[in-house]
């Protein structure tokens, strides 16, 4: 069957007030900002030794997860699944969106947001926060471009060669990603390659989890017809990927252990006495990875959409905590300086961070914006089916 | 009078402005030749470098150095920073070995390195070593974002946090950039030491250059047992240790 797209009327009541929280919550955010860069960072928990705070959680979270959501649509023109699509176009534009959100904080969060023009221009080819911009400017032009061929008729035939540069792109952009902490020599917590291939895998998790939740989200609301074939076949992916983020996980932490030098931040991340053990333990590992890989293949949960937007949320919530756990944890505990020695004064001992109230709502004004995008571009252009339903989605449904 | 057409203008004018550029180059040129140094164009040749005895420094040494170094670079004075958001272009550090108990303190400030992680990790090359080894930050080029900071093994950064006033004028900062200890640039330009080399009396703090066999920092490091910290990473560093 064709698929046929339509925008979302986007004239009721629900549609504005949507608009308007959304809209709020980007408000408090430039409030923040104006906050932080007229005082300067002394108003927020950062500080020497943590000098990357909830801001940077947030916007490498946000980061990830955008090259992650364009993954529905590289099965489709890439690994040639007819069933994912119709989710193509939404596929490309979550993507956008929730790097746009993600960038905004990392820039409103620097020391010196008004030089990035800088940053534009001044480029050191040997930093991995160089390439990383190259990259994600780039990201933005080729997922453009991948849009554009699915939305031109006349260019429909060069969707998979654009679909397979755009993820191809995608996995050097989340393996820049990773490499900002995996070579970072000098920090036991980061200086391992092992960050970058698990930033690509955590990224399908996000990502998708984004996605099912936007689709599902915007379906109800619009009162288009959503089939279950493929609500419960985004479902068994997430729990796949989600699998394998903990994967990653356990064998980095067990890969350090063997490590000498690497005992003391292990120690430290998994029988500490401090925030960072419950977090990794409770938030990481159970909220985030066992509770909704349960939810996902519990038999009697199956094909429950409240159950699989539950667990969509549990592995965004889990993986803020995640990234929180490897950016704040990571830097609180102190760098090995002096192997062999103590050090009783002047450094070491673990940093303190608490976040300040202006961080946290720059943070939520990163997926505020990442979500507000998604809502006006579905109303102005055709980015998502009539219907969704399995006799139009499924190519093989069968009439029973 | 002849009228003077376009190309005699120009013939003419180009002539004044080569003879004055010529005297005038003359004049400034005797002018500069008065601060030889700084005229001078950093090169290879030098490395500057500190070698730091651990033994014959006091405990009120360091503190007179950290203090020098405040007083010349005007940093210190933070009214909003926390404790742990000030400044620190040099600080004293005690450590205490795990076998056998021995405490040693010293002074720790930006290592120099010649193969400095701040440089390689910054987007925007305000992290920079000159050729003479000194590693600097241009506070015009710095976007704030810190990635120096994470990346540096002897937590030798600091964030501007705030509003500065009562600047001095050989050494500019700015809030949302981030410093570090500059080897008092400004003073070995023009042939000078560092400010907390020279405010410790004995020949406990030595500057020079490094590579100059005939220097007393080259000659003392041919003889004596020194190290570097975290040797392991192979940064070279141009501040160097005996004692520990």
């Amino acid at each position: 069957m064709n698929i046929r797209y339509q925008q979302i009327e986007g004239r009721g009541l629900g549609f504005y007030a949507l608009i308007a929280g959304l809209g709020i919550f980007i408000l408090a955010a430039l409030g923040s900002v104006y906050f932080m860069e007229h005082h300067g960072h002394y108003v927020t928990g950062m500080s020497n030794r943590v000098v990357w705070g909830i801001p940077h959680v947030f916007a490498l979270f946000l980061i990830v997860a955008a090259s992650g959501a364009l993954n529905v649509a590289s099965i489709a023109s890439v690994f040639q699944k007819k069933l994912y699509k119709p989710l193509s176009r939404l596929s490309g534009l979550v993507a956008l969106a929730l790097l746009a959100g993600g960038l905004m904080i990392l820039v409103l969060d620097l020391g010196r947001p008004d030089r990035l023009i800088v940053a534009m221009t001044e480029y050191n080819f040997k930093s991995i926060f160089a390439w990383n911009i190259i990259l994600y400017n780039g990201f933005f032009v080729i997922v453009a471009v991948y849009l554009w061929m699915m939305f031109e008729r006349r260019l429909n035939k060069f969707t998979s060669k654009a679909g397979l540069a755009a993820f191809t792109w995608r996995l050097i952009l989340t393996t820049g990603t990773g490499s900002i902490f995996g070579f970072l020599v000098a920090r036991q917590a980061y200086d391992a390659v092992i960050m970058a291939p698990m930033f690509i895998i955590m990224s399908f998790a996000f990502g998708l989890a984004f996605f099912i939740l936007i689709l599902m989200a915007s379906y109800k609301w619009s009162e288009r017809p959503l089939g279950d074939v493929i609500v419960n076949r985004l479902g068994n992916l997430l729990g796949v990927f989600v699998a394998a983020v903990m994967y990653f996980v356990a064998v980095k932490h067990l890969g350090n252990m063997y490590l000498a030098e690497n005992i003391g931040i292990e120690n430290f991340i998994l029988f500490g006495e401090h925030i960072y053990t419950p977090l990794f333990w409770i938030g990481q590992i159970v909220l985030g990875g066992l509770v909704p890989m349960a939810l996902i293949y519990h038999p009697a949960l199956r094909g429950n959409r409240s159950t699989l937007g539950l667990a969509s949320l549990l592995v965004l919530i889990g993986g803020v905590i995640q990234l929180y756990v490897i950016i704040v944890g990571g830097q609180a505990y102190p760098m090995e300086m002096f192997p062999g020695k103590e050090i009783l004064e002047g450094y070491g001992g673990i940093a303190a961070y608490s976040p300040s109230l202006a961080e946290i709502v720059l943070g939520i004004g990163g997926i505020a914006v990442a979500l507000i995008a998604v809502t006006f571009l579905v109303k102005f252009l055709p980015f998502l089916p009539e219907s969704l339903a399995d006799e139009v989605a499924d190519p093989h449904y069968k009439t029973k | 009078m002849k009228a003077l057409n376009r190309r005699d203008f120009i013939k003419n004018t180009t002539a004044v402005t080569a003879g004055v550029a010529t005297i005038a180059s003359g004049i400034s040129l005797t002018t500069f030749a008065a601060e030889p140094k700084e005229s001078e164009p950093v090169t290879k040749e030098k490395r500057w470098g500190m070698l730091i005895d651990v033994n014959k420094l006091t405990e009120s040494n360091i503190e007179d150095m950290v203090n020098a170094c405040q007083e010349e670079n005007g940093w210190g004075n933070e009214v909003h920073s926390r404790a742990e958001q000030k400044p620190n272009w040099i600080k004293k550090v005690k450590v205490k070995d795990k076998s056998t108990g021995k405490i040693d303190t010293l002074p720790m400030m930006c290592q120099h390195c010649e193969q400095p992680p701040c440089v390689d990790v910054c987007p925007t090359n305000a992290s920079m070593k000159r050729e003479d080894g000194i590693v600097l930050v241009d506070k015009h080029l710095c976007i704030g974002c810190r990635y120096c900071m994470m990346a540096c093994p002897y937590d030798a950064r600091s964030f501007v946090h705030e509003d500065l006033n009562n600047q001095k004028t050989h050494m500019p900062r700015g809030k949302g950039t981030v410093e570090s200890c500059t080897l008092c640039v400004h003073r070995v330009d023009k042939g000078g030491v560092p400010a907390c080399a020279e405010v410790v009396d004995s020949d406990a703090v030595i500057f020079g250059d490094l590579y100059d066999a005939n220097s007393k920092i080259n000659q003392t490091l041919k003889k004596i047992q020194s190290t570097q910290i975290r040797a392991d990473l192979n940064l070279n560093t141009g501040v160097r240790y005996s004692g520990i």
